[in-house]
């Protein structure tokens, strides 16, 4: 909401400086987000380093400062033809100190051109040679400084301004006519130089989407008195009553409906300084009766509309029409003012006649009994619309305007008859006519009466502050609360311009909130929760999860976080011999891009996506992730299971000067670091089960398990995926784990063994196996067969070749035998090896390499 | 003989001082300290001497010995001094030459952030509580006081699932109502963090998907003064003792008054620069007493109890600590901005 500071002014008095204004705004709950200074000047930013602690800005500030020397309110007594350019004229004028020749193309003055001396002085904005203005001729906001020049032949040395050339509006079609009372050779920014403020308006502060709304907080916090507008109507017609009735078919959609007349208008542009405020609050003027609405609107907040009175008569068949307000009937349409033929909702309200609709209510009008050129009689609607409804209605149309914002955020019934005596008034000051006397006012359903007490005890509880019930009344006052204090609490009724206020406790809530607003938040102390401290609660799946992030950046991966919506054409790369699978996905009803439409199923296809890129900036990738795949289960919410994926690709080592092992990385190397992990997470039973799953190379896959509990799969993929995501140049590594299952394998009590006391016997052990014997197992009987007395085997070495024949596999181990309580003797050793190899024989047909 | 001994140590000691390096010094000592060496001789042969000399020259032999080998362990002491200060000064590196690579592993960004977050919040009290990412209408607006087409509602711009009622949450805050049923009646104070989403184009400045870390506590008698204690302490911990802070009113449905808290820039120190799009402020979090009606629904009794709520977003903290300028680095997930954490 853009607020220009002289209009504000017309509501309360300000002393503060404008900065000053935005900041006590901003603080009590009115963001202002910027000052856009239309002339006045800009003040300076202090700097920080003029003391500490002190505040340099506290709102962005935008504008251009008018040069009172430079700019002046000047008079065009004459528009002459160039001698040498149609599209340009000579304007003679008056800055009041000379006269001077000044050339323009505005098209708004060649009406006047070769007419001789005007009869009335057209008055404009002069600016003289060496004036900052923005470039009229350049898009956005470009600064200039107006030079001297010959164009055409004609010497010009200063301007006659276009609205953009002074920051006014984009509009640099004509140049600016001011109003003819405009004082020649006064400075512009005197006469016109102006702030705005632009305000945000929160869905609580509806009320203040409004000049006079604004004037009332400041009002409020500077202690100020609030200038109300006057409702005064200068009545000069015959009564209203028998020209209109007014029946109203929804009262809880439409609980008032106030309609005033005013016939005999004159339509025609607005004076300048009517359509110069509408210009700095951003809205277009278009003719009196439409800007008078308009402004009505901004001033106070009702929305007005206005009807062609004659072309209801006429579908009347000249008798007094009825309006009416209903549903639609099945199938009804309206064509709007903006000529588009609109189907109606069955919830949208409407305003209509016994001919039919005239508009959709407190949205949009009629195209039939929109107000013209040729407009003599005005009917002026003011009216209160349920805005929940509003809201449908609009979100159904898919539009929206300044009326239907305010509308759709609620407008104080009390307003519809403030807003139609304010809008008569306009028109008539604006248009001139007679207004008929008194207004229909047809207000089935009033707000109810409620009151709510507030105690110092509430304000104590609330807000951790001792206000006395002097000045809790005091504070609810400046807001025009209508306040009644008793001992020891304070009866406050809102005012009839809020809808805000709740009942009950919702109702001290709401008076909680703006006692502190206007008491002033920063002057409410910082005090620490006095409060029994909470019982603990243990979080076992948020520190494991945390921990496995902690082993996984210890072993040099690299965390990645991606988007967690995706679509299933995306995630079937990883599965590219099988071809989309029909597989249940939550899907998004409104998605914002076509390659986002799914909650992911796969973390894996996120993760290779994220490898993909990098693989055009990196050799090597070596990265994780943990988050959550959505599965959906029939019921009303989906599952959300954690998952860890790990991809791993390039060469082992980075390039160095001192040489790198450059060999690409293995399924091994992925397995080094999932045995690290689950080492480092004391995973006991873990095994490797040679298994094929679709997105993974089938000889090289395993599924990962702890007992009877399966953590996941790892593997190389297949080449049909790696292809897919362009990763070809080396194999491709991915382990995919269900978080839950590995941080319920998670063991954080394991036992610690003492540090042996006695001497370890080493020694060597290659047995020869068939190809097909898994290694695993070999280790497995090792241990088995050794028992304690084996601590440690380790594979150091693996074998294929002609000396122990095809299809057999050489596995040399390195034993450490170890006893807690004595040295080991070399016979205790011997016989336990002899066991060793005896059981692998029998179990393996392993054969002991010679 | 005692000529003798004289002479052999002229010599040995003259000797001995033209000896160079480890072998040399090595070959003398065979020479005049070995088995074989003329003063070993000498000291075998006292046997074969007339009795009465055998106590003069043994001693005077033992004495020359003794000193032999002091000036050899002296010589070699030095020697070897020499030899390494020799090599010391041969054996040079060029230290500036790059470290051997080492792969580093790091944690994302915003992962860092929430830890930093959580971390000062366990400080204060507050426990980590997670809740679901696809949520109802109702946890994520009715239950938190936002009706259906409440005006409140155009603050988010919601993704809705095609199951009727469901959708993704756009804000943490359904937690605060799983985490109250779940509690009530005991006191609460918790961080709620996690992902959510919102019907937005993706820009440099907005995300379909971000972090967001809401906090609560509700017991008895909690204030909006201890609000405005408790978050300053959070700011001052996480951004300095000297951070300028302001509390300004703000808006949202779920909590009334509502708050939003401020930080002077730190980029600029308030003049105002682009980082704080020139108001000298950067928006840290929103904040307000938990709402009545929200308490109720929460099971706790707004008459006895009350609360604060807060949320940030820590991406947006990562983006101003580290001056980042397009919050779509966050999920693009590219090593080139990863790798600089």
């Amino acid at each position: 909401m853009k607020v220009p500071i002289s209009w504000l002014k017309e509501f309360v008095e300000i002393d503060w400086p404008v900065e000053g204004l935005a900041d006590r705004l901003t603080l009590a709950g009115l963001e202002v987000e910027e000052i856009q200074f239309v002339g006045l000047p800009i003040p300076e930013v202090h700097s920080t380093a003029a003391g500490a602690g002190q505040h340099g800005r506290s709102v962005r500030v935008s504008g251009l400062a008018w040069d009172p020397e430079k700019i002046v309110i000047g008079a065009v007594l004459e528009v002459m033809p160039h001698p040498d350019a149609d599209r340009l004229v000579l304007c003679r004028l008056d800055d009041g100190r000379e006269e001077h020749v000044v050339l323009t193309g505005a098209p708004n003055l060649f009406d006047y051109k070769g007419k001789g001396p005007l009869g009335t002085p057209l008055k404009v904005a002069y600016a003289r040679e060496g004036a900052l203005l923005y470039d009229g001729h350049e898009a956005g906001w470009k600064r200039m400084t107006l030079k001297r020049a010959k164009i055409r032949g004609v010497e010009s040395y200063s301007m006659a301004c276009s609205e953009k050339e002074l920051g006014i509006s984009e509009d640099q079609e004509g140049v600016i006519i001011l109003d003819g009372d405009a004082p020649v050779g006064t400075a512009l920014s005197e006469y016109m130089g102006d702030a705005v403020l632009d305000v945000v308006i929160t869905p609580n502060n509806a009320r203040n989407a409004n000049i006079l709304g604004v004037a009332r907080e400041v009002a409020a916090l500077t202690g100020r008195p609030i200038k109300e507008p006057s409702y005064e109507v200068p009545w000069t017609g015959g009564p209203i009553d028998r020209r209109l009735q007014i029946r109203i078919g929804e009262p809880e959609l439409n609980p008032r409906f106030v309609a005033g007349l005013i016939e005999g208008v004159k339509l025609g542009p607005s004076p300048y300084w009517l359509q110069y405020r509408l210009r700095l609050v951003g809205m277009r003027p278009i003719n009196n009766i439409v800007d008078a609405t308009n402004y009505v609107m901004l001033e106070i907040g009702e929305p007005l509309h206005a009807f062609d009175f004659d072309s209801l008569v006429g579908r009347a068949g000249g008798k007094a029409p009825t309006i009416l307000t209903r549903l639609p009937e099945p199938g009804e349409r309206l064509t709007t003012l903006d000529g588009v033929d609109r189907s109606l909702d069955e919830f949208s309200v409407l305003v209509a006649d016994t001919a039919g609709a005239l508009s959709i209510a407190g949205v949009m009008g009629g195209a039939e009994t929109e107000v013209s050129e040729r407009s003599r009689s005005i009917l002026l609607e003011g009216a209160a619309w349920n805005y929940i409804n509003i809201r449908r209605t609009l979100a159904a149309q898919k539009f929206s305007s300044e009326a239907a914002y305010r509308f759709s955020r609620g407008v104080h019934p009390a307003m519809a008859e403030r807003g139609v005596r304010r809008g008569l008034a306009m028109m008539h000051r604006l248009a001139g006519g007679t207004i008929a006397r008194g207004l229909i006012d047809e207000y089935p359903m009033p707000p109810g009466e409620m009151s709510l007490e507030v105690k110092p005890a509430d304000v104590k509880r609330w807000l951790g502050i001792e206000l006395s019930v002097s000045e809790i009344a005091d504070i609810l006052r400046r807001l025009e609360f209508v306040v009644e204090a008793a001992d020891d609490y304070v009866r406050a009724t809102p005012p009839d311009h809020r809808l805000d206020i709740g009942q009950g406790i919702v109702g001290v809530a709401d008076l909680m909130e703006e006692l502190a607003r206007i008491y002033g938040y920063d002057r409410i102390p910082e005090t620490q929760i006095s409060d029994t401290i909470p019982p603990l609660y243990a979080n076992p799946s948020l520190e494991r999860e945390e921990r496995i992030r902690d082993l996984l950046v210890d072993l040099g991966l690299q965390e990645v976080v991606t988007y967690r919506l995706t679509a299933p054409e995306r995630e079937a790369r990883i599965l590219p011999q099988q071809g989309p699978v029909a597989e249940p996905y939550v899907w998004l009803a409104n998605p914002i891009a076509s390659d986002r439409v799914v909650l992911r199923r796969s973390l894996l296809a996120s993760v290779l996506e994220v490898a993909e890129r990098n693989a055009r900036i990196r050799d090597r990738i070596g990265i994780f992730e943990i988050g959550p795949v959505f599965l959906p289960t029939g019921g009303e919410l989906p599952d959300e299971l954690p998952r860890l994926v790990i991809v791993m690709s390039g060469p082992r080592q980075s390039k160095s000067w001192q040489g790198a092992d450059a060999t690409p990385m293995d399924f091994y190397d992925l397995k080094g670091v999932v045995d690290r992990l689950l080492h480092g997470l004391h995973v006991e039973g873990v095994g490797y089960v040679p298994s094929s799953e679709s997105a993974f190379h089938p000889g090289k896959c395993a599924q990962i398990t702890a007992g009877d509990r399966v953590l996941g799969v790892i593997g190389e993929l297949h080449p049909l995926v790696v292809r897919e995501y362009d990763l070809e140049a080396a194999p491709v590594l991915a382990a995919d784990l269900e978080l839950s299952v590995l941080s319920e394998a998670f063991q954080d009590r394991y036992p610690v063994a003492p540090v042996p006391s006695f001497p370890a016997v080493l020694e060597d052990l290659a047995v020869v196996v068939d190809e097909r014997v898994p290694a695993e197992e070999v280790q497995r009987l090792i241990l088995e067969t050794g028992g304690h007395l084996v601590e440690a085997v380790n594979l150091f070495d693996l074998y294929r070749g002609e000396q122990i024949g095809v299809g057999k596999k050489s596995l040399a181990y390195s034993l450490v035998y170890q006893a807690g309580d004595r040295t080991l003797t070399d016979d205790e050793v011997a016989d336990i090896r002899r066991k060793i190899i005896t059981r692998l024989n029998q179990a393996l047909g392993a054969e002991l390499r010679a | 003989m005692q000529d003798r001994l004289v002479r052999l140590e002229g010599q040995a000691i003259s000797e001995l001082e033209g000896v160079e390096g480890e072998a040399g010094l090595q070959q003398w000592k065979v020479k005049y300290l070995g088995r074989s060496s003329e003063l070993a001789e000498i000291l075998d042969g006292l046997r074969k001497l007339p009795k009465d000399e055998r106590p003069a020259v043994g001693k005077q032999a033992n004495q020359l010995k003794a000193r032999l080998e002091g000036a050899f362990a002296a010589r070699e002491q030095t020697s070897r001094a020499a030899s390494l200060e020799y090599s010391l000064q041969e054996d040079r590196l060029d230290v500036t030459l790059p470290g051997r690579t080492l792969v580093r592993g790091r944690l994302h960004p915003s992962t860092s952030t929430l830890r930093l977050i959580a971390d000062i919040w366990a400080e204060m009290g507050f426990q980590v509580y997670r809740s679901r990412d696809v949520e109802t209408d109702d946890y994520n607006f009715g239950l938190l006081n936002i009706p259906a087409h409440h005006p409140a509602r155009d603050q988010w711009d919601t993704f809705y699932t095609k199951q009727e009622g469901v959708l993704l949450r756009t804000h943490t805050s359904p937690g605060q109502i799983r985490v109250m049923r779940e509690r009530a009646p005991e006191p609460i104070r918790v961080i709620l963090p996690g992902m959510c989403y919102r019907y937005e184009q993706i820009t440099a400045r907005s995300e379909i998907q971000f972090n967001q870390v809401e906090g609560l506590a509700v017991g008895r008698n909690i204030t909006f003064a201890d609000l405005k204690g408790t978050l300053n302490a959070f700011a001052r911990r996480l951004y300095g003792e000297d951070v300028k802070t302001r509390l300004r009113a703000g808006h949202f449905p779920f909590t009334e008054p509502s708050a939003e808290m401020d930080i002077e820039c730190f980029v600029c120190g308030g003049i105002g620069c682009a980082v704080c799009k020139g108001t000298g402020w950067l928006e840290i979090l929103g904040s307000g007493m938990v709402h009545p009606t929200v308490l109720e629904n929460g099971g706790y009794d707004p008459s006895v109890f009350s609360g604060f709520a807060f949320g940030m977003g820590p991406e947006r903290i990562t983006m101003n600590l580290h001056r980042i300028d397009d919050i779509r680095y966050f999920w693009s997930n590219d090593m080139r901005f990863l790798e600089q954490f």
